[in-house]
């Protein structure tokens, strides 16, 4: 059970204070490196990242890890384009651009719930599963692209990656509600509880009268619908869509969530921190952008952070219980 | 079991897949079964074998690697750059350049997770994005084609010219995949440290209790996948006879996916030489087979998740069982 | 000093001195004494929990004790005990949890030791299946050399690291509950075992719940109890009641079987319910307010039975019946909502999230119960927890605190805790005093009978035969997966139980 305690908030003023230092060196490493523009650019790719990120958090929180988070998004983003190119080119009524984008999300929610069921039935490795199925979908996406990619699409789909809401992006606004979703899912329902239970010990959660197996598939489901979104927005912000696009956002998403101190083997984790460090990867990565680092060299420091963030959460662990 | 002799389900499961591939594949295209196909798929299949055979060690030991194909790249740029600046070199010192940076790229690896307690996935995604970052910014994605000739000159150590005028070769990549196969093995089943290492990817607590040396283990075990990564590096710039910095990008995942299609299982406990080594086969036969049958050449990977995907699910215990009891069922049924 | 051999001993063969153990605050060991003589039989004596485990782990250098205790082998103090250190030392340890490897061969596990060691080396397979095969013949079984460990049945694994034990050239030889799950003869066999390499100069530290067997065939014992030193005692002259006193702490003279009870309703029965190599046509029937206790050796069929009743497992004939209707479980969802309730004999691993709250585990059973919409009603939640926690008197600082910052005995009743909010018929009860102290039992046991008088219908499964005695109003005897009797303890005594269960 998750309850906003003390620590939380302490955690989050901590992940603010980072994101101000960083705010603040950025500035100074790169003048005039805050403006609209970043502000609005920034605005426009955190919900990508963002996204991947909480379809890769709630497996992690159930002890596993969804490692086809971003070709899945990929495949949702082809099969819609697909689908949209095919039936309309230039121009779509708004009917099929909607079915367009539900057909998307019931191609993530069937993939997802597909590497639920593997997990839950055959007891497999969710790392074995999920890396299987992203062989499989990146297979998938090759041959119904032909190794190229789809473009053109219908303009009133573009909207969706570039429109507003009462001055609010799209992408944005629906990050920032299926972050709140993810929140209440997570914290205040009995599934979100069972994943949290699962995370820390799945057979004593099954001897306690816990639906671990039908848990499973809802984690993955869910991961999957949430990469579909990310695909959805993905591809209407770059009118186009091919296999491995945004193949960096699957370590980034990683990185987000153990940054966000969501525990590497599950059971612990919160939405509202992964949030935050979702907002502070992206500083990172508009900032290195703005100070024109090369794009190699930020793969690598991603890398290199990743291991940072992991080997500082040991530090931390062996500071605290050597103090008791 | 590292064993020949014995085959589990992956081994006869990949033995009768592979008949029913070459049936198949022959009475469509009559093209496979010729001594110049069967070889090409050998040179084709050799780097993987190489690679499968160390990530199989690793795999046995409980844990998993990602990084070693752009490792691989690395080994190879280094040593090129080496040989290079050296003025050519020979084939001692690119070996022992290679699997020098091989097993420390690999080690660093085994050190982070052993160290700070890190799960192998999370610590070889991160050192896969380091190694490939790294290797990309300083080569800027350049190749080097301009290697010392002892290198890139072929070796055939066999050939034979059909009446047709065809030449079959035997070349070097395929000979040092199979001694790597042959030495794998005998370090998995016969050797005392592979059988810790098999242990200690058994059973954790059971490794701990008899005194198994858990940190070394887990070194000789990438070690050992570094080792083969230095020899693979060598062996593919030879075959190849260039250094593309981003050719080996994505081969983890066909390397992987013939471990686990030839029955290695994440954590230890399960698989085999020979099943890995049948792994890396069905796959390379399976790309060869729509080549020559004229099938979509974007099929390939489809195909081959596909089967990874039937394959973790049909070697899994609940299916087994599973099936066990439909047959028994059937059995009494009739 | 007991002196049974024709030398004289001046410097024991292993010495511990002052050992404290700690796991995360709880002191596991505190202050143990330990000495070993060569060619002694000595047997730790102790109740679930009482630190036996601990003890031999760190004679055998699993665990480290705190730096102010000491290990001494012939007089020598070693520095750092390890597992490969106590190897050298030729200390042999046959493991309660067996250790063994399941997906390497008969042979393997049992000649591991030449498996062993940093330099590289080629194995002689040879070699390792006449050692196994040697190992195999003294203790007088067959077993296939070239299975695999994982798919033999418990009695034969507990045999093949007996084997392994053996195969090693040790001079101490640890048995921590070596003969658990083996029938009489195959017990035999081992003491016979066990006495010849005693003449043979090996030193024997034997760990045993079975105490007539622990009187018969050990020369000294020291006898533990709830992580510290009660004493070290001869065995000449020592009575079975006088040993479970310093066991328990309890003095069982004064403790007497429950009242006898009037017949009330039967609330469930099994009708011939059998499970493939678990157990066979088993009928009972359990009444209201009944406390019913199973007893048995180690792979009797008590638990499997249990989880059938749970719906975990699915029995393959036989039928289930509450309150007289046809119970057909798919799940132990289904067990749960139809008022059984099953508590795990292993709560570390499956009785409780260790890692999780303890508010968390109290309300993990019956979150239907605290639904508002689609949602959890935190305060419905705490309002389950607060008086759980008020009736069973769980003392606890903080809700949101991990469970595994309690005591065994805290944990215990915040696990049953989590099953009363079920509000259960029947209640099964899995070794519901291990890893709990000696205080804390009587307390359980307290909330046990008071929740029979309720109504509630409760099985308690014990290898403990005492427990079961006085706790239960019946007690059945399970012996390879058949009810093999029926005790009411008013009609018979606690050595009478002991003898039919340990033969």
């Amino acid at each position: 059970m998750i309850k906003i305690g003390n620590r939380a908030i302490r955690e989050i003023l901590g992940f603010l204070l980072i994101y101000l230092l960083l705010a603040v060196v950025f500035e100074i490493l790169n003048p005039g490196f805050w403006s609209t523009q970043i502000v609005l650019s920034m605005a426009v790719q955190l919900p990508e990242l963002g996204l991947l990120t909480l379809a890769m958090f709630i497996p992690i929180v159930s002890g596993g890890l969804n490692l086809a988070n971003t070709i899945l998004a990929n495949i949702c983003g082809i099969v819609l384009a697909w689908f949209l190119v095919g039936y309309a080119g230039g121009e779509a009524p708004l009917i099929v651009v909607v079915f367009a984008c539900l057909l998307a999300l019931t191609i993530g929610f069937a993939f997802g719930a597909a590497m639920g069921t593997i997990v839950a039935y055959f007891g497999i490795h969710p790392i074995m599963v999920t890396l299987s199925m992203m062989i499989f979908l990146q297979g998938l996406g090759e041959f119904i692209t032909r190794g190229g990619d789809i473009s053109g699409l219908a303009s009133n789909f573009q909207f969706l990656g570039y429109g507003t809401v009462i001055g609010v992006p799209i992408p944005l606004a629906v990050f920032v509600a299926a972050s709140i979703i993810c929140h209440l899912f997570m914290a205040k329902t009995p599934l979100g509880f069972t994943i949290y239970m699962i995370g820390s010990n799945i057979r004593a959660s099954e001897f306690s009268g816990l639906a671990t197996k039908r848990a499973l598939i809802w984690i993955y489901a869910a991961s999957g619908v949430l990469c579909a979104v990310a695909g959805i927005i993905m591809t209407a912000r770059f009118n186009s869509v091919r296999v491995g696009h945004g193949e960096s956002y699957l370590l980034i998403s990683v990185l987000a969530c153990f940054l966000g101190a969501v525990h590497p083997f599950g059971g612990f984790g919160r939405v509202s921190s992964v949030f935050l460090a979702v907002l502070i990867l992206q500083l990172v990565s508009s900032g290195l952008n703005g100070l024109g680092a090369n794009q190699h060299l930020s793969t690598a420091l991603w890398g290199a952070l990743l291991v940072l963030v992991m080997i500082l959460r040991w530090a931390l662990i062996r500071l605290s219980s050597s103090r008791l | 079991m590292g064993k020949f002799v014995r085959l589990g389900v992956a081994e006869k499961s990949l033995l009768v897949v592979i008949l029913l591939q070459v049936i198949v594949i022959q009475s469509l295209s009559n093209q496979f079964l010729t001594s110049n196909n069967l070889m090409s798929i050998l040179n084709v299949s050799s780097l993987n074998i190489i690679f499968a055979v160390g990530l199989l060690v690793v795999l046995l030991a409980g844990g998993i690697d990602i990084s070693f194909a752009v490792a691989c790249s690395v080994v190879q740029y280094v040593t090129a750059s080496l040989m290079v600046s050296i003025g050519g070199g020979n084939w001692a010192i690119a070996v022992f350049s290679g699997v020098a940076v091989g097993v420390i790229l690999s080690w660093i690896n085994a050190g982070i997770i052993m160290k700070f307690r890190i799960v192998s996935i999370v610590v070889t995604i991160a050192t896969f994005n380091i190694y490939f970052g790294l290797l990309m910014f300083f080569t800027r994605g350049t190749s080097i084609y301009n290697l010392p000739a002892w290198w890139t000159d072929r070796l055939i150590l066999w050939e034979h010219q059909s009446e047709k005028g065809v030449w079959t070769e035997l070349t070097l990549p395929v000979v040092v995949m199979f001694f790597a196969v042959i030495a794998t093995w005998l370090l998995l089943a016969r050797t005392n440290l592979g059988r810790q290492i098999y242990a200690f990817g058994d059973s954790l607590l059971a490794a701990e209790r008899v005194g198994i040396d858990i940190t070394r283990t887990y070194l000789i075990a990438y070690g050992w996948l570094g080792l083969m990564v230095g020899i693979g590096a060598i062996v593919q710039v030879h075959y190849a006879q260039e250094v593309v910095p981003n050719a080996l990008y994505g081969r983890e995942l066909d390397v992987l996916a013939a471990a686990v299609l030839g029955g290695a299982r994440l954590g230890g406990g399960s698989g085999s030489v020979l099943g890995v080594v049948l792994g890396v086969l069905v796959i390379t036969i399976t790309q060869s087979g729509l080549n020559l049958v004229g099938a979509s050449p974007y099929a390939y990977r489809m195909i081959v998740g596909a089967v990874i995907l039937m394959a973790i699910v049909g070697y899994s215990r609940p299916f087994s069982s599973l099936l066990a009891k439909g047959l028994r069922k059937f059995g009494s049924g009739s | 000093m007991v002196n049974h051999s024709d030398q004289p001993c001046l410097v024991p063969l292993v010495q511990l001195q002052n050992i404290s153990v700690r796991f995360e605050g709880v002191k596991a060991l505190d202050g143990v004494e330990f000495s070993l003589e060569a060619g002694e039989i000595h047997c730790l004596a102790g109740e679930n929990g009482s630190g036996k485990s601990t003890l031999i782990k760190v004679m055998t250098g699993v665990y480290k004790p705190t730096p102010d205790g000491k290990i001494l082998v012939e007089g020598e103090h070693v520095d750092e005990m390890t597992p490969l250190e106590a190897r050298a030392v030729k200390i042999g340890t046959i493991w309660q949890d067996l250790a063994l490897f399941p997906h390497m061969t008969v042979y393997e596990n049992i000649a591991i030791t030449q498996i062993l060691g940093n330099n590289p080396k080629i194995v002689n397979l040879k070699n390792l299946r006449s050692i196994a095969h040697d190992a195999l013949s003294k203790l007088g079984v067959d077993i296939p050399l070239e299975e695999k460990v994982g798919s033999l049945p418990i009695s034969q694994r507990q045999l093949v690291a007996i084997a392994r034990a053996l195969a090693q050239d040790c001079r101490v030889l640890i048995m921590d509950e070596a003969n658990a799950s083996l029938t009489h003869a195959e017990t035999l066999k081992l003491t016979e075992i066990v006495r010849r390499l005693s003449e043979r100069g090996i030193s024997i530290v034997f760990v045993s719940h079975r105490l007539a067997e622990v009187l018969e065939i050990s020369h000294r014992v020291t006898v533990l109890r709830d992580g510290r030193l009660v004493g070290v005692f001869p065995t000449q002259g020592m009575t079975q009641s006088r040993l479970s006193e310093l066991m328990t702490g309890r003095t069982f003279a004064n403790q007497s079987p429950r009242v006898r009870r009037a017949n009330t309703e039967v609330v469930l029965q099994v009708v011939g319910c059998s499970r493939r190599g678990e157990f066979d046509d088993v009928c009972l029937s359990l009444q209201r307010g009944e406390i019913l206790g199973f007893t048995g050796l180690l792979g009797a069929g008590r638990t499997e039975l249990a989880l059938t009743l749970f719906g975990m497992k699915r029995p393959d004939s036989g039928k289930l019946l509450l309150n007289g209707k046809r119970l057909r479980l798919r799940s132990n969802i289904e067990a749960i909502s139809s008022g059984i309730a099953y508590l795990s004999e292993d709560r570390l691993q499956l009785g409780l999230v260790q890692e999780q709250s303890i508010a968390s585990n109290i309300v993990a059973a019956s979150l239907k119960s605290a639904m508002l919409g689609p949602f959890l009603s935190g305060r419905t939640l705490a309002d389950i927890v607060s008086s759980w926690v008020r009736e069973l008197k769980i003392k606890i600082g903080n809700a949101e605190d991990a469970i595994n910052t309690l005591s065994g005995g805290n944990q215990q009743r915040a696990a049953i805790a989590k099953w009363l909010a079920t509000n259960p018929q029947v209640l099964i009860l899995d070794a519901p005093t291990v890893g709990v102290d000696v205080g804390a039992r009587a307390s359980i046991f307290r909330i046990v009978a008071n929740l029979a008088k309720s109504g509630m219908s409760i099985i308690i499964i014990s290898d403990e035969v005492p427990e079961v005695y006085f706790n239960c109003d019946r007690v059945l005897h399970f012996s390879s997966g058949k009810i093999k009797g029926e005790y009411f303890p008013q009609d018979c005594t606690v050595s009478d139980l002991e003898r039919a269960v340990y033969g």
